[in-house]
């Protein structure tokens, strides 16, 4: 016999052991030394996801339909590790930068921190794990009362009995409630990250593994000798033995494939599996080796699942077999229940009932604990992740908004987030008493679980939508979510509150009022029959159907504003933005330091404010002391720690009481736009500059190898007559006998070449004159004809050597004109000397001429003298009678004949002809001479 | 026999005393003032050597080079630039040409009429 005393004394010091092991945690993470942080902590932890369900529930369903009964659940989860590990790694991501608390925060956050979606998902999520909740109770409470009446392994199904069930029940689910609130909100401070609570899950999932472990030994190995044994006896009775194979039909197929589904979804969409594998996650990494471990945790737990099924239907067949009414009612098919005269024996129970048949008192105590460990683990983790929804995203939101309160003023608000939560926990567990109380007891523990499984699964499209989508609006999230909601409820609550009696038969049988079109066993008339579908099968099908086809078509048909813009691209593009998230503010204005000190201190408390500051400050080398206004990467920073607390629609609000500036309106936003354009401008304009930089550098560059030729022409100019009085001079000195007229000839070269040397020097000199802007004009009245006289002087023997034939044609009148008489004499000796130089080496034939020309320009009329030199040489052709004028350039360049001197001759000229109010210009045709005119204005 | 040397260069003044030098070391000699003048030159008078410029008007002497020696029965004929163009890659391209030799201006006179001495006795 199993005193009562005992198993409460059990259980109350095996919760004591774990808030020892809560308590060490915390410790340990205050003194930064985290037990937490590794992958093992880690991936136990996300073994909360084995709950009653598993520990009990597994075991009857394998009894009633073999491996496909349970085996999914476990296979779903594994295959989301293994498969959809990058989809966890980005979600745990943007968590971590947007410091998310909950499943609801995370949704709400990515729609523009939507208060409207947190109060959706939180309402969702609560009423779709109260169905979870009730299934724990349920469970603690019959494993409670079976090993209370230790070694009798017959529950009782008459009314006393079952309100004396309820009883029990609504103890454990006040025990439960109230070791959650001590459990969960044991600190005053309000973090979203709970480390002494991971390492208790932890540790309460090694203790479910054991102890399943143990009971899976005990009968393969204790009552039968391993497994072959074992199969071997199972398959000696028919009603085990149709469990070997599968039956794959329809059914069991879509069945099957509609609970993979499910269990994908709800490792990461359960508020408490979020919480674990995303809220409470330390390092990133640790996910690596979750990856594995977790997926290993579950063939572990679910390893000895069959042999217990199995052990348990062969000891309890036979008994079945020697009872009287039992052997009566058992059915073709096992159904889980088994109705013997003093009771009933429930498969969901064997590892305990068997033990406790088989005399084990030690271990079917420590399998009572085991289950209980699974129950509670979830119960506290859930009610944690659920309170804390329901707090931040539906009470806190309310209660901010309503202006009575005068919540602003209140100076510290710590105390009644944790009022909030704590009553939050109490009444969630009391939903799921009360689901327990009116509608458990006809369901399993696994059909229940399945109807939690599908709301969850609603989330699915605005968390994977959302995050791989930067389309999915608000809008389209809020209506898919809606939708699904309502599906879920009609499909699946209602037909289990009518299976309970609370409405009518009929409903379900001939749908509402008699319509079948909307009956919700099969919706909008869908043949589940055909299908195959089962219920779940059935709901999960037009719930989320309804779901996806809502988020995309709203999405696609509704615009985003400008919070859920920027949402959506931090939380798609979090690997790109993942470092200046807080540079990318949404808040254009500023908040005093104080304010927001005081904002924080309300709802963190003052010492983690203090921390929070002072870390913030160290890492942006801030001084408080002199820092008064907080810059918007401060109030994004604000924002962040206080959702963590708050969530971050409430956290929102809240800032936004502080800030002066609402967040970006159209107006703002068109500003800013419009700074982007000035922008757009600015970098236009420096393209520009650049291009015109580049082209000035190639234009330098130009120059640069123009200079070079100028300095090759010139040295080849100086070359030449160089040559000559070099050649002569040794010439006369070598040979002193040389006769009279040879030398006076030669010397006679000699002195011309000099000459012509000096004339280059003074070409360039002038050149570098004009260049350099030092040209002084000696200005005078003169007759221009004087110039050309003076002019043809200078250059006679130059056109009397060639044997040129020179024409004068200069009219009687005088053309006077005011000028430096030594630089147009130049000109004129440049011209000419051109002239001689290009002139037919035979006949060459020189024009030089004046006239006086009126030209009209508007009403005025002005008189200019219009000078020309014409040769009759090769000619310049069109390209080059532009370039002719430039300096360095020569009309016959490089290579190809000779050139037009130093290349600055015309140059000199053309300055020479600007500055005297004049014009210069040339006229030719290849082969047919050239004619250089140029103008000057003639005096009255 | 006197060898035959012919001068191309546009420059009367150069002109002048180069004639004076190889006439005084008893040399035949002619003068062109063009590249095509003194290709006609080549072909009737067949000079042993030519003294050649490389800016002349039209055709240049690298040009004329170029044509002499593409010419088989020209090949005898020695050729020695005269040139102000003293830049190395001037001479590089000139003696590319199969130049006998690229002499820049100003010269020394006794080099010139040495180096012309060198190349015809080698024959």
């Amino acid at each position: 016999m199993l005193e009562q005393k005992i198993i409460i004394f059990v259980s109350f010091g095996y919760m004591g052991l774990l808030f020892a092991i809560a308590f060490w945690g915390d410790k340990r993470a205050e003194a930064g030394k985290s037990i937490i942080s590794n992958p093992y902590i880690y991936a136990l932890s996300l073994a909360v996801y084995c709950t009653a369900w598993t520990f009990y529930g597994s075991v009857g369903a394998a009894s009633r339909s073999g491996a496909t009964g349970f085996l999914s659940i476990y296979l779903g989860p594994t295959l989301m590790m293994i498969l959809g590990w990058p989809v966890l790694r980005k979600i745990i991501r943007i968590s971590r930068i947007n410091r998310i608390t909950s499943i609801a925060d995370f949704i709400a956050s990515r729609y523009g921190k939507s208060a409207t979606i947190a109060g959706a998902v939180t309402i969702i999520a609560v009423l779709g794990i109260v169905p979870y909740m009730s299934v724990q109770i349920k469970a603690i409470s019959t494993s409670f009362q079976l090993i209370s009446q230790y070694p009798d392994v017959y529950m009782a199904k008459t009314a006393t009995s079952l309100s004396a069930t309820k009883d029990t029940a609504f103890s454990v689910a006040i025990l439960l409630a109230l070791f959650s609130v001590v459990f969960g909100t044991r600190h005053l401070e309000v973090t979203e990250r709970h480390e002494g609570l991971v390492a208790a899950i932890a540790f309460e999932s090694i203790v479910k593994l054991i102890a399943i472990i143990s009971v899976g030994l005990f009968i393969t190995y204790g009552l039968y000798s391993g497994f072959g044994d074992l199969f071997t006896q199972a398959s000696l009775v028919p009603k085990i033995k149709q469990l070997f194979v599968m039956e794959v039909n329809a059914s069991t197929f879509t069945g099957w494939y509609n609970a993979l589904f499910l269990a994908m979804m709800a490792i990461f969409l359960l508020p408490r599996q979020f919480q674990m594998i995303v809220v409470e996650n330390v390092d990133e990494n640790h996910l690596k080796k979750a990856v594995w471990l977790f997926p290993l945790y579950l063939l572990a737990i679910n390893i000895f699942v069959i042999p217990i099924a199995f052990g348990g239907m062969l000891h309890f067949f036979e008994q079945c077999a020697s009872d009287p009414v039992c052997k009566q009612t058992l059915p073709e098919t096992f159904s889980g229940i088994l109705k013997f005269t003093n009771g009933i024996v429930d498969a969901d129970y064997f590892s305990l009932t068997l033990l406790m048949a088989k005399k084990q008192q030690g271990l079917a105590l420590f399998v009572f604990i085991g289950g209980m460990s699974a129950a509670t683990g979830m119960v506290i983790v859930e009610t944690i992740a659920l309170s804390t929804m329901v707090c931040n995203d539906l009470v806190m939101p309310v209660l901010l908004r309503l202006p009575f309160l005068k919540l602003e003023q209140k100076s510290d608000l710590s105390r009644l987030l944790l009022i909030i939560r704590r009553v939050s926990i109490l009444l969630i567990i009391l939903l799921g008493y009360l689901y327990f109380h009116y509608v458990v007891e006809y369901y399993s523990l696994v059909s229940i679980g399945m109807i939690s499984f599908t709301a969850v699964a609603q989330f699915c499209p605005a968390v994977i939508g959302g995050i791989f989508w930067k389309g999915a609006t608000r809008r389209g999230a809020l209506w898919g979510l809606l939708a699904g909601f309502l599906i879920w409820l009609y499909t699946l609550v209602l037909p289990s509150l009518g299976q309970a009696g609370f409405l009518s038969q009929d409903l379900l049988t001939n749908g509402p009022f008699g319509i079948e079109f909307l009956n919700p066993t099969h919706l909008f008339g869908l043949d589940v029959q055909l299908l195959g579908f089962d219920q779940y099968t059935h709901a999960v099908f037009w719930s989320m159907f309804t779901n996806i086809a809502l988020f995309i078509g709203v999405s696609l048909f509704s615009t985003q504003n400008a919070m859920e813009r920027k949402q959506a691209i931090l939380f798609v593009d979090v690997f790109k933005y993942s470092s200046e998230s807080e540079k990318s503010s949404f808040w254009r204005e500023t908040a005093s330091v104080a304010d927001l000190r005081m904002l924080l201190e309300r709802f963190l408390g003052k010492n983690r404010t203090d921390d929070a500051l002072s870390l913030y400050a160290r890492q942006h080398n801030i001084n408080w002391g002199k820092k008064l206004i907080a810059d918007a990467g401060l109030v994004s920073h604000a924002e962040k720690l206080l959702a963590g607390a708050i969530g971050s629609a409430s956290a929102l609000v809240m800032v936004r009481s502080v800030v002066e500036e609402e967040p970006l309106g159209m107006d703002e936003i068109m500003h800013i736009l419009d700074e982007t354009q000035q922008i757009i401008i600015y970098s236009q304009e420096l393209e520009k500059a650049t291009k015109d930089l580049e082209a000035a550098n190639e234009r330098l560059k130009e120059l640069d190898r123009l200079k070079n030729e100028f300095i090759s022409t010139v040295t080849h100019e100086l070359r030449t007559p160089l040559t000559s009085v070099r050649a002569l001079a040794e010439i006369v000195q070598n040979n002193p006998d040389l006769d009279a007229q040879k030398h006076h000839r030669f010397v006679g070269i000699i002195i011309k070449e000099s000459e012509r040397l000096s004339r280059l020097i003074n070409n360039v000199l002038d050149f570098q004159k004009i260049e350099s802007g030092q040209i002084q004009w000696q200005m005078t009245r003169l007759d221009f004809r004087e110039v050309i006289e003076d002019s043809i002087f200078s250059t006679g023997q130059l056109i009397e050597e060639k044997n040129i034939d020179l024409t004068l044609d200069i009219s009687n009148q005088a053309g006077f004109v005011s000028g430096d008489k030594d630089r147009l004499i130049q000109v004129m000796v440049n011209l000419i000397s051109n002239a001689v130089k290009f002139c037919d080496p035979e006949y060459g034939k020189i024009q030089v001429g004046m006239y006086a020309e009126t030209i009209k320009t508007g009403g005025n009329e002005n008189r200019y003298l219009k000078v020309f030199v014409k040769d009759n040489g090769i000619g310049i052709s069109k390209k080059d009678q532009e370039i002719v004028f430039q300096k360095f350039r020569q009309a016959v360049a490089g290579s190809k004949g000779r050139p037009a001197g130093t290349g600055i001759g015309l140059t000199i000229t053309q300055h020479i002809i600007d500055s005297h109010g004049g014009r210069i210009w040339v006229d030719s045709e290849l082969k047919k001479g050239a004619t250089f005119f140029f103008t000057l204005p003639l005096l009255q | 026999m006197k060898k035959k040397i012919l001068i191309v260069d546009d420059e009367p003044n150069i002109i002048v005393p180069l004639k004076f030098l190889m006439k005084q070391n008893n040399y035949d000699v002619q003068t062109a003032e063009t590249g095509e003048k003194a290709l006609d030159l080549i072909s009737s008078w067949q000079p042993d050597l030519i003294l050649l410029d490389i800016m002349l008007p039209g055709m240049d002497g690298y040009e004329v080079c170029q044509k002499i020696r593409q010419e088989k029965e020209f090949n005898q004929i020695k050729i020695v630039f005269l040139s102000a163009m003293a830049r190395s890659i001037d001479i590089a391209k000139g003696m590319g040409l199969a130049a006998d030799d690229y002499i820049t201006k100003p010269f020394a006179t006794d080099y010139v009429v040495n180096k012309i001495k060198e190349l015809l006795t080698d024959t």
